[in-house]
This record gives structure tokens, C-alpha cells and sequence, in this order.
């Protein structure tokens, strides 16, 4: 039976990239609720006023750095400061993402670029980077290390004028079942799963919503917000702790049997 | 996020062994009441006095028995949170060639006819549940959904069936306004007394073993309360935005080619 008790992540490290807000906020919030230690990294300057006030609240068991997670540096730097501070690491998120919308025959290249090496880079960057030390912390567990690549239902359907986003979301769905395959045959201590969130309350999906109305789409973002309620089967949006409850359990041993999955929280979206 | 099922009454069908046992188990240790069905009395009544779970000795199939058990989880616990649409069986099945029309009925009448009566009725005892229409049903599929089995054809296609028996009724519940999700489990090779016994009662239990754990990458069959833990999950209000997905549940077994 396995423990069904609360902070069932007590010992464990994570990572969590995109960290400071929406989604993978939520996830390092959870985490550190379950008992984690949590290295959080996204884009702005460690003694900016949001890095600080976060880890003001999340208190002395998170700790944050900037990374850029389409440099290798970055994330070399990432490694030295969790093997200086927690000798191990045991749970990875590659959250970190960026969206990119519009036809096709207009993109340009250079945004088509930028868009691969935040959703694509990132994950193959993030990944590469912690596979030795996560292999190593995750020999003593049943479940092994995890690592949790956020996907998009936009990386299992298609969707008009969001072309790029579906290719690199994409590419995440399938890089993750590469590498599951790939530590499983070679009885590393690591598994590997996709989460595929819906529409799901975020500053990037609001910050998506307002080009939406600037492009006069729509009036305001709150139409947008109810035309995709009305077209989720739930009949609303999520909220990010709902997406953090799944990054938990597939972080959790109750997990232990699932590498190459794809978890899709969506609201029956793609059930349609 | 002990006791994440508290307060909450779950049906579990086919919960007398293998992983409807594991969910019977584990739901009772997050706290919530769970009836289960089935036909093996002796090990109903061991799994009664370790869980204090209640039995009810019942078939999916039978239409007509629907009633009286629903009726009996109203009158005793005065609602339904968790149906845990689990009874299976494989009595008959072959290959397409070889299948008899009886062997062929007798797979479907209760990995598919069972599993639309259990869904049906679990929806229809949420609805009435005194704080509005709210619960989840979790459907167990298989692996074989995705990768038929040649000597298995009946299993196979009823395990497929269900998987849009399960995105059906939750799209259908979703248009309906109920809070009611519904979703589809996929275990790969699981080591569930019917597979122990497959093993050792066949001409050469280690080669069976072998080759039922080098299915998946990861070399070994999945423990049945590895299932249970996937089950709580999305039993739990933890899962409240997942509704009409299909997890699967197998070390990798089908994210890639196997044995390859």
C-alpha cells in the first residue's frame, strides 16, 4: 500500500522552469505544500520586485535564479546551484513556454525560431542537463526521478493560425516518449510524462486573449474567456492548481508505474 | 491531502480480486465508503474484514440487477461520488478466426454491455446526490485498446469500445451542466492473480514471466496498487478539470515499439 499520507514529497528536490508565474507557479506552490524543496527559474532578474516578492511568500524552502532555458549555460549554472544546495534532484518540470499565434504564410521565420527554442530547446535543454543527477537521486525510490514535460492539448489537435505552437507542443509529446523509452531500457531511475492542459487561466493565455482583442476579434478578453468555457464539455476554464494537481502525481510514487503517458487535463476538449 | 476521498461513496464492479480489489483497498484508506460487486464470496468476505468495504454479490451484465443494487447504496449511504467501472473478463475470447458467437457475447455482455449499465446508473445515482449533479466514473480499459491482441480479438475490441463509451458520456455530461467526469484508465501487463496463474500454469512459467515483463521498457509488470494510485487520483477533487481522457498506464509498453 503505498503512503497516502500528506507531504508525500518530503525529501525530494525539484526544479521547476517558468516558475515565478501561471502554471508552473502553481506547480512549485504544490510542491512545496507536499513537503519539496524547489528550485524555481524563469526570465526576470533575480532582485526584481516579482522574484522577490514570490520567494518573500514561498518561503526559505524555494529558491529561484534567472535562466534563460534556451541557453546551455543557463542551465549548467541551473545544475551547479542544485547540486551546491540539495546534492540531488529529483523531480524536473519544464514548464517554461511561449505561445505564437497567426497564418502561416506570415510568420516570420525568426518567430518561428524563437518559438522552437523556448518550447522545444527548452524541454531537450532542461532534460539533458538533469538526466545524471536525477538518474543517481532516483535510485532510491520505487518510482525513480520524474520528469514532467508541459505539453498542450495543442499538441495533440490541430488549431487555426496556432500552427507553430502545435508544432512545438508537438514535439514535446513525442520527445517524451523518446526519452521514456529511452531510461526505461536502460534501467535508468528516471520516467518521463507529457501534461496536456486545456484552457486554463494564465497570464500567457490572457496575455494571448488581449492580441486577440487588439487584432478586434473580440471586444474584450472576458468574451474570449466565456467562448472557451462554452466550448469546453466542463464548462470553464481551469485554474492552475488544477494543472499543479497532475504535476504532483505524476511527481508522487502513486505514479510509479507510468512513463511515456500523456496526461491530458482538459475538460473533455479533445474528448469532442 | 490525507484522506482525499472522505466523506465520499464509491461502487467498485468486479472488486473481489486483481485491481478492483487494489481499488477497493486504497479507496477505503483515503477515507471513503466503497461498495463492491462480484461473484467470488469467499474472497468478497476477506476483503469485507480488511477494508470494511461492504459487498454485494452482483452481475454487471444482468440489466434487470441494476436497480436493486442502486437503490441499496441510496437507501445505505444516501449517494454515489466514484463508480470504478472495473468488471472484466476474457471466458471465451480467440482470434476472429476461431471465436464462437457464445465466447464472443459472453466478452462483450460484460467488458462492454456492463460497463454502459455501470456508467449509466452511476450517473443516474449521481445526479441525485443532495448537492447537485457531482462525481467521477473511471472506466478500466487496457493498453489492448491501442494494441489489439491477435488471440484476445473480443477483449481487445471491447477495451477499444469503451474508451469512447467513456469520452461519449463525458462529453454528454458536460452538456448537461452535471459536474459528473468521466474517464478512461489503460494499464499495461499488470500482475493480478489471473496473470500469476496464467504464468504458472502454463508449459514454461519462466519463459511466461519473461515475456510478460519484457512487454515494457521498463522490465517488469505493473503492481496492482500502482493502478489503485492512478484510480484514487482521478476519483479525487484533485482531478476536477480532467474529464473524457484516456490515461495510460504501462511503463512505456506503447510509447514506443515493443521490444524494439
Amino acid at each position: 500500500m503505498s503512503d497516502v499520507s500528506a507531504q508525500r514529497l518530503k525529501g525530494r528536490v525539484a526544479f521547476v522552469s517558468g516558475g515565478l508565474r501561471g502554471i508552473g507557479l502553481a506547480v512549485a506552490e504544490r510542491y512545496l505544500a507536499e513537503g519539496a524543496e524547489v528550485v524555481l527559474s524563469d526570465l526576470d532578474a533575480e532582485d526584481s520586485a516579482p522574484a522577490r516578492d514570490t520567494m518573500a511568500r514561498l518561503g526559505q524552502a524555494a529558491s529561484y535564479l534567472r535562466a534563460d532555458v534556451t541557453s546551455e549555460d543557463d542551465w549548467l549554472r541551473a545544475r551547479d546551484l542544485v547540486k551546491d544546495r540539495h546534492g540531488a534532484l529529483h523531480i524536473l518540470v519544464n514548464n517554461a513556454g511561449t505561445d505564437l499565434t497567426g497564418p502561416v504564410e506570415t510568420l516570420a521565420l525568426d518567430a518561428w525560431r524563437k518559438i522552437m527554442a523556448i518550447n522545444v530547446d527548452g524541454v531537450f535543454l532542461g532534460t539533458k542537463t538533469f538526466v545524471p543527477m536525477m538518474d543517481d537521486s532516483g535510485k532510491a525510490f520505487r518510482g525513480g526521478s520524474s520528469i514532467i514535460n508541459i505539453s498542450s492539448i495543442m499538441g495533440l489537435v490541430g488549431y487555426s493560425e496556432v500552427s507553430a505552437y502545435n508544432a512545438s507542443k508537438g514535439a514535446v509529446r513525442l520527445f517524451t516518449k523518446g526519452i521514456a523509452v529511452e531510461f526505461a531500457q536502460k534501467k535508468m531511475a528516471i520516467r518521463a510524462n507529457s501534461i496536456h492542459p486545456g484552457f486554463v487561466l494564465t497570464p500567457l493565455l490572457n496575455a494571448g486573449f488581449q492580441r486577440w482583442v487588439d487584432k478586434g476579434f473580440a471586444e474584450k478578453s472576458s468574451d474570449l474567456v466565456e467562448t472557451m468555457a462554452a466550448t469546453t464539455p466542463i464548462g470553464r476554464l481551469a485554474d492552475p492548481s488544477e494543472i499543479a494537481g497532475a504535476a504532483y502525481f505524476l511527481a508522487s510514487e502513486d505514479s510509479s508505474y507510468m512513463t511515456g503517458s500523456e496526461v491530458v487535463v482538459d475538460g473533455g476538449w479533445t474528448a469532442q | 491531502m490525507a484522506n482525499r476521498l472522505e466523506g465520499k461513496v464509491a461502487l467498485v464492479t468486479g472488486g473481489t480480486s486483481g485491481i478492483g480489489a487494489g481499488a477497493v483497498r486504497r479507496l477505503s484508506a483515503e477515507g471513503a465508503q466503497v461498495v463492491f460487486t462480484g461473484s467470488n464470496e469467499a474472497a468478497a468476505a476477506a476483503l469485507v474484514t480488511e477494508t470494511g468495504a461492504a459487498f454485494r454479490h452482483h452481475r454487471v451484465q444482468e440489466a434487470a440487477s441494476w436497480a436493486g443494487l442502486m437503490a441499496d447504496i441510496a437507501a445505505t449511504h444516501g449517494r454515489l461520488d466514484i463508480a470504478f467501472a472495473n468488471a472484466g473478463v476474457e471466458a471465451g475470447d480467440g482470434s476472429v478466426e476461431d471465436i464462437t458467437v457464445e465466447g464472443w457475447n459472453n466478452v462483450l455482455s460484460v467488458n462492454q454491455t456492463g460497463v454502459m449499465l455501470t456508467v449509466q446508473h452511476a450517473i443516474r445515482a449521481m445526479k441525485a446526490n443532495p448537492d447537485g449533479p457531482t462525481g467521477s466514473i473511471i472506466v478500466n480499459s487496457s493498453m489492448n485498446a491501442h494494441r489489439a491482441m491477435g488471440n484476445f480479438m473480443a477483449y481487445s475490441v471491447t477495451k477499444a469500445a469503451v474508451v469512447a463509451l467513456a469520452k461519449s458520456a463525458a462529453v454528454h455530461c458536460g452538456n448537461k451542466g452535471y459536474r459528473i467526469r468521466v474517464n478512461a484508465i489503460l494499464p499495461g501487463v499488470v500482475e493480478t492473480a489471473l496473470i500469476t496463474n496464467l504464468i504458472e500454469t502454463g508449459p514454461d512459467p519462466k519463459a511466461a514471466r519473461a515475456a510478460y515483463e519484457g512487454m515494457s521498457p521498463l522490465k517488469r509488470m505493473g503492481r496492482v496498487d500502482e493502478i489503485a494510485g492512478l484510480v484514487a487520483y482521478l476519483a479525487s477533487d484533485e482531478a476536477a478539470f480532467i474529464s473524457g481522457s484516456e490515461y495510460v498506464i504501462d511503463g512505456a509498453t506503447t510509447a514506443g515499439m515493443m521490444g524494439v
